[in-house]
């Protein structure tokens, strides 16, 4: 262990530059996030993640997003067990009927002010799952949406620009819309 | 001598099914088979409804022997095989739900999938416009003083799937473990009848994420086997490139995980850099991380990149540089051995009464591996071992992960020595029918069973079996007598899917 820990002294860190925020997710924020964010947060987003319903895709690569290349702890961002700890929901998988009810449970659990983040095309609106007799459609048809990031699963880089995007709408406290 | 399937498939034979052979048989048959299941003298495959039939897959382990057989039930109710082998009680309870065809003599009647919440029952079979009727879930009981009960789920503390654990402890040890799944039960099978094999292949791809690569290629296998397509040589090769690429990917990052669990963050740490580093390679190589769409009935939509090759060859030079370091330290710290040996133990009993796959039946006894007993192309010309270890303890599974992960890196440099030129893809031509087909392909989870039966350019019926159907009741075996703390250990050295199984 020790030679490990000795090696990574020397090595250069993994961690990658902080990609630009997205122009897109930016532009939805500005009319989604708006009016909610009065509150500075003091530039930290707590996050949980719910999925519910989803292939696991997007979980796997959600789970990249807190690897050594991408490391979101330092935007301030972090992934908590608790609702009654997050800030921002972050929703993925077409929305079963199944897992309607814990959705929206889970929502109700997390404080003011909030933010739901969908993740996935499936998400948007059920994806190649909507029409089935289980599965209620995308994430706004149970909890409302701010922002929502596309992709079968969205890449980490995809996923960071846009947790970006929200983050500094939130530090801005802006009331624009 | 006739071996046993034999005189199980002296029913009707159905002549347009392929590879395996499959019978219609009566209900002494089926009774026949159940009792060579619980005897331990077949393993159990998969068991699926139709309208009115149901499939029951059967194998003989040595020498190897597949087929499948069906029985009619136009009263919509069928012998109960789960009453004689507890395997196929919770795919009996899932065929109740879809298919509205009752198990008689069923030990448990509870529905499996159907949590009161669709707008139809028995969605698949004689469907009826109605919610089915509320009524509490109840929970197997375990008596005792001063037992308690910890409800855990459906969403739980870290960033995974969904699904119910109810724990019954006395102190800190786990009495009973009952799990209740089916949360992100999506309706897959519904989607695919009636889907063409783009759309098809598109929804098997999405069955469980990490194994979008193996649950594509069943379903491709499957559909060529019914109509007997011939895969171009260069796309079987692919097709094994892609496969063995996930294995390492989704290996590396469990034995990450699984050190997690423990605590032991520097092993997951340098876990996820390798596990991010195939990823990438799969971008460059094939357009996704994870390599989705890349395998279609007929071969591949996608051949390497340019660069593709290189990328995945320095990938592998550097995991073969740092891995072992990463495996010695997993080995050499005391603190982890203490929480992973004799932790979660699955005895070979229960591995072989559950016929179960993967990572979980090789630490514990069970030496099927899909690639080397059944042997399809590619793997019948690749050389390389199928680890197996009798212990069946969380560091029996984390062992043979990286036995497999050296076994995979062995077997890339294989494939990338033979990758012949040529084309991709065979076309599939227009097609009548009804044709039927199954495939049992090696996810890294262990063996995906997909059978289906094409008519008219569609998907007329198809079921998809993911490996984790047998490992998860074997999960509540694990924990027993462990404590709640070592739960999330065993748990992901399980690292059942919700999806793939609730589907």
């Amino acid at each position: 262990m020790r030679k490990l820990l000795f090696e990574s002294l020397f090595r250069r860190p993994f961690t990658e530059p902080a990609p630009t925020p997205d122009d897109a997710a930016v532009a939805e924020l500005a009319t989604a996030v708006g009016h909610a964010a009065r509150r500075r947060l003091g530039r930290s987003l707590s996050i949980r993640e719910v999925d519910a319903g989803s292939c696991n895709g997007c979980e796997l690569e959600i789970h990249a997003l807190n690897n050594a290349y991408y490391d979101v702890e330092r935007f301030g961002l972090r992934f908590v067990a608790s609702p009654r700890h997050a800030d921002v929901l972050m929703v993925t998988g077409p929305v079963t009927k199944n897992m309607r009810e814990a959705l929206g449970r889970t929502y109700d659990a997390v404080p003011d002010p909030k933010w739901v983040v969908a993740i996935g095309d499936c998400a948007r609106d059920g994806g190649c799952f909507a029409g089935s007799y289980a599965v209620v459609g995308g994430v706004s048809e149970v909890v409302p949406v701010d922002l929502h990031i596309p992709g079968c699963p969205p890449t980490p880089t995809a996923m960071l620009q846009g947790l970006l995007a929200l983050l500094e709408r939130v530090d801005a406290g802006a009331v624009t819309s | 001598m006739p071996s046993l399937i034999d005189l199980m498939l002296e029913g009707r034979q159905v002549r347009e099914h392929s590879p395996w052979r499959r019978a219609v048989v009566d209900a002494s048959v089926w009774d026949l088979a159940a009792r060579e299941l619980a005897l331990g003298r077949l393993g159990l495959l998969g068991l699926w409804g139709e309208t009115s039939t149901v499939h029951m897959a059967i194998m003989q382990e040595h020498p190897a022997e597949i087929a499948v057989i069906s029985l009619d039930c136009p009263d919509r109710v069928y012998s109960s095989v789960g009453r004689h082998h507890p395997p196929a009680l919770r795919l009996e309870r899932a065929i109740n739900d879809l298919f509205g065809l009752a198990a008689e003599g069923l030990p448990d009647p509870r529905p499996w999938l159907d949590h009161h919440g669709w707008d139809v029952r028995f969605p698949l079979g004689d469907r009826i416009n109605a919610v089915s009727k509320a009524s509490p879930y109840r929970f197997l009981s375990a008596k005792g003083d001063g037992l308690h009960q910890i409800a855990v789920g459906p969403v739980h503390a870290g960033i995974i799937e969904p699904g119910h654990f109810r724990f019954t402890a006395s102190g800190e040890t786990v009495v009973r473990l009952e799990e209740r799944l089916g949360y992100t039960h999506k309706g897959i099978e519904g989607l695919m009848t009636g889907a063409n094999l783009e759309r098809a292949v598109q929804l098997a791809g999405r069955v469980s994420g990490d194994s979008t690569v193996a649950h594509a290629y069943a379903f491709s296998r499957a559909v060529e086997a019914a109509l007997q397509l011939i895969v171009p040589e260069r796309a079987v090769w692919l097709r094994a490139l892609v496969a063995e690429l996930e294995r390492i990917a989704n290996h590396l990052g469990d034995i990450g995980a699984i050190c997690n669990d423990a605590s032991f963050i520097l092993m997951h740490a340098h876990c996820s850099v390798l596990r991010e580093s195939i990823l990438r390679a799969s971008h460059t190589a094939f357009g996704h991380r994870l390599m989705r769409d890349i395998i279609v009935p007929g071969g591949v939509t996608h051949d390497l990149n340019d660069g593709g090759r290189e990328i995945i060859q320095a990938t592998l030079g550097n995991i073969r540089l740092r891995f072992p370091a990463l495996v010695e330290l997993y080995d050499n710290t005391a603190s982890l051995q203490d929480r992973t040996v004799d932790t979660g133990v699955l005895k070979p009993a229960l591995a072989r009464q559950y016929a179960v796959g993967g990572y979980i039946g090789r630490a514990s006894g069970r030496s099927f591996d899909a690639r080397r007993t059944l042997a399809y192309p590619p793997y019948d010309g690749l050389r390389f071992d199928v680890p197996v270890l009798n212990e069946g303890d969380v560091n029996a599974r984390v062992w043979i992960r990286v036995r497999e992960v050296e076994q995979s890196l062995s077997l890339i440099d294989q494939i990338l020595d033979r990758l012949v030129e040529g084309p991709l893809l065979a076309g599939v031509e227009q097609f009548g029918g009804p044709r039927e087909g199954m495939a049992i392909v090696e996810g890294f989870r262990g063996d995906i069973l997909v059978w289906l039966r094409l008519r008219d350019g569609r998907v007329e019926r198809c079921h998809l079996r993911d490996p984790s159907w047998f490992q998860w009741p074997l999960l509540e075996a694990a924990i027993e007598n462990n404590i709640v703390a070592d739960f999330p250990l065993c748990n992901k050295s399980f690292n059942c899917s919700y999806s793939g199984h609730d589907l």
